[in-house]
């Protein structure tokens, strides 16, 4: 078994986009469940339509790409609102079933053969990230082992990464932020204080949205192809055991989170790989292997939720619930 | 219960149609089984004899499939991927004196939605084709095929929702417990036990599984006061960890219970196939029994207690802890069943099956009201009958989900707490 590749596979992943990603969409949610105590179910659906927003107005409509970041913002703030109306009076696990109901509808939508020209149906949509490779400012060579394509989306998702974990730092210290906790804590007492606690919810959970349609973008770019299967369900439960990882109520949670579940799946991965080829496990094909990682992800998600709900990092005073 | 469905199984290979038992060997599908999809059918004459030795062609992309109709008329093509294929039927291969009928379309586009199989139909002769296109005919075919796929969903939702009653818990691995149902018959069948003997042992292993699931996590997660939104995030773990290894022993692809495939028959106006008409039949019994013990027996009267004020009932000396019990391997049973019919109804058995309800059941649940045994029934009745009616007004068939799912979300906006909710409950 060749543990120096297994280890450098691992360590790739410290850094890669998708792992970029998979922490700022993390963060969105941190920002939901975390910070205000919405259970939002629905992160997937907010990835996908960011995705989506912005292949769409590239390739249908031939934007620019800041023209396309914009409209996935705009779009991710509007199915916030739609969203949130109906539900953020509501109890939480109304506000669950609406977002996890609203994430599939977005993936039906976009998988329907009704729609197969604008959005490719289930093969989904490719080639829309040449605008932004275009700005890549390093010349073609090695950086860091990387060629000058992989090195750019990884400098830019950080710093994405990076700035938002800024923001939602010094929100979250701000007035604002602290009566986001309050309603965490105690919605009616933070109303008895005549705080519009619907109107904290919705900034909150638009916040979020918005983190995790940017995230979405960083999803697809290094791909360079945008497909439905990859936005199911099992993406925001994969989120929530990154943020459950990392710790609820803090910004640098979900980047650890995010980084500890890529690298020990990539570890997994390796190391069962690597015992099948040397035949020392012989009741696992590499198809079960995979599987077996995901089965390990949900139990770990369990153990983590009754033992340790505070995660890596987290305060368990900051628990979104007693 | 088990022996209702072997009755009701015997007497629907009874009354299948009689070409299947004359055909001398029940040829195995034509080579299809290199993908996981495919697309088949039957060809019958308008006499209901098979046809046999026709030439089919499926186009999609850059892949074509060719199959011949086998002695039982039976045919089959594997194609890579889900998507929308061209069908074509080659009428010179066609025997002397028949041809399709008119109005037929050949070649004609064909686009799968949802599950991995999709049967086309082609009518020979004077067809019944005239007849299947009639907008009040389709519309009282998809209400009945409706009416059976929301007793179905309800079986799964009347369990979820009791377990909500009693215990608070929304319950995401509900869907994993209506796979179970099916995966079990499809593994106790590979080992080649009796058919009711698989359906009564997938029965007790679900009731198992949801025993099992209370005494060893929820019971003591209850016992250390941990919160209803921590135990919801503890059964997506569930949900996960037990799809994966449903999926780790069962594998990826469509696999088929025995009787799977069944000719459509005529009941007065309405044209069914004899597995729904047995899953109506069997979901509504079952549901009936329910509400009967529900309703009259000291067990259904302690268990609405509970689901109405636990502390009220453990102080008038109900045992709540059994009383959940019970709800759990009663929530168990009815999912399992749920999903054995499920399985019938795509038809095809799959690692997520469950999953792929899931939200229905929770849409019907929400949509009678969340906890109430009957606003679920009510509920499920309601999404089956709308996923299905939408099709007939000319929603495209792979997104009859999202009506169901959105009308929950229109109904949450107008009245929160379902239709037969208690406003209190909401919260």
């Amino acid at each position: 078994m060749d543990f120096g590749f297994i280890f450098s596979s691992a360590a790739g992943e410290l850094f890669s986009p998708t792992t970029a990603a998979y922490a700022l969409a993390t963060l969105g949610l941190a920002v939901h469940f975390g910070y205000a105590g919405l259970l939002n179910f629905g992160q997937a659906g907010f990835m996908a339509v960011g995705a989506y927003g912005f292949a769409i107005s590239t390739l249908t409509f031939g934007a620019p790409f800041f023209v396309g970041l914009l409209v996935a913002v705009v779009c991710s703030a509007i199915f916030a609102l739609l969203l949130g109306i109906p539900t953020l009076r509501l109890r939480a696990d109304y506000l669950a079933i609406v977002t996890i109901a609203a994430a599939e509808i977005v993936r039906y939508i976009v998988t329907t053969n009704q729609l197969t020209a604008i959005t490719g149906s289930a093969n989904g949509l490719a080639a829309f990230e040449g605008d932004f490779y275009a700005m890549n400012p390093f010349p073609v060579g090695s950086y860091m082992g990387m060629n000058n394509r992989d090195f750019f989306i990884r400098v830019v998702a950080w710093t994405v990464v990076a700035i938002f974990c800024t923001l939602v730092w010094l929100l979250m210290r701000s007035p604002w932020g602290r009566v986001l906790k309050g309603i965490r804590e105690d919605e009616n007492a933070v109303r008895s204080l005549g705080k519009n606690v619907y109107a904290y919810k919705m900034q909150a959970l638009i916040i979020g949205g918005v983190l995790g349609a940017l995230a979405g973008m960083i999803f697809t770019l290094p791909r360079g192809a945008v497909q439905p299967a990859n936005y199911g369900t099992e993406l925001t439960f994969f989120l929530y055991t990154c943020l459950l990882l990392g710790g609820l109520g803090t910004v640098l949670g979900p980047v650890v989170g995010a980084m500890i579940f890529w690298v020990v799946l990539s570890l997994t991965q390796g190391i069962l790989y690597g015992l099948i080829e040397s035949g020392a496990i012989t009741w696992l094909n590499t198809v079960q292997a995979g599987q077996l990682r995901y089965i390990l992800v949900g139990v770990a998600l369990m153990l983590l939720m009754i033992f340790r709900p505070q995660g890596v990092l987290g305060n368990k005073k900051e628990l979104a619930f007693a | 219960m088990g022996a209702v469905f072997a009755a009701v199984a015997a007497l629907l290979l009874i009354i299948a149609p009689a070409s299947q038992a004359t055909t001398p060997s029940p040829a195995p599908s034509p080579s299809a089984t290199a993908f996981q999809n495919s697309i088949s059918g039957f060809l019958r004459g308008d006499d209901r004899a098979p046809i046999a030795g026709v030439t089919i062609t499926a186009k999609g992309g850059d892949f074509t499939g060719t199959a011949k109709s086998g002695a039982n008329g039976a045919w089959t093509i594997g194609v890579p991927t889900q998507g929308t294929y061209e069908v074509k039927l080659d009428e010179s291969t066609l025997p002397e004196g028949i041809k399709l009928a008119d109005g037929q379309e050949n070649p004609r586009n064909v686009t799968f939605s949802q599950t991995s199989n999709l049967s086309v139909i082609f009518a020979f002769g004077k067809g019944i084709v005239v007849q299947q296109q009639d907008f009040g005919q389709n519309l009282i075919n998809r209400l009945v095929a409706g009416l059976s796929f929301g007793l179905l969903l309800a079986l799964a939702s009347v369990g979820l929702s009791l377990i909500f009653g009693t215990t608070g818990l929304t319950n995401f691995a509900h869907g994993e417990m209506v796979t179970l149902g099916a995966v079990l018959v499809f593994a106790f069948n590979a080992m080649n036990l009796p058919f009711w003997l698989a359906i009564v042992l997938a029965l007790l292993g679900g009731g198992l599984f949801g025993y099992v699931q209370d005494a060893g996590l929820w019971k003591p997660l209850r016992r250390r006061g941990t919160g209803l939104v921590p135990m919801m995030i503890v059964s997506i773990g569930l949900a996960l960890a037990v799809r994966y290894i449903i999926q780790f022993y069962f594998g990826g692809a469509t696999q088929q219970l025995p009787f799977a495939q069944s000719a459509e028959i005529l009941i007065g106006p309405v044209s069914i196939s004899p597995n729904n008409l047995g899953s109506l039949i069997i979901s509504a019994v079952v549901i009936a029994i329910l509400g009967i013990v529900l309703l009259k027996t000291r067990l259904g009267k302690a268990t609405r207690a509970v689901a109405d004020n636990p502390a009220l009932a453990a102080a008038s000396g109900i045992d709540v802890d059994s009383v959940i019990r019970i709800v759990w391997v009663t929530g168990g049973m009815l999912a399992s069943l749920g999903g054995i019919l499920w399985a019938y109804y795509r038809p095809g058995v799959t690692f997520d099956m469950g999953s792929q309800i899931l939200l229905l059941i929770f849409a019907g649940v929400t949509l009678g009201g969340l906890g109430t045994v009957w606003g679920a029934l009510i509920g499920s009745i309601i999404v089956g009958i709308f996923v299905e009616l939408t099709t007939v007004f000319g929603l495209a068939a792979d997104l009859k989900y999202v009506g169901a799912l959105f009308i929950m979300i229109i109904v949450l906006l107008i009245r929160p707490q379902g239709i037969l909710g208690r406003r209190e409950r909401v919260g």
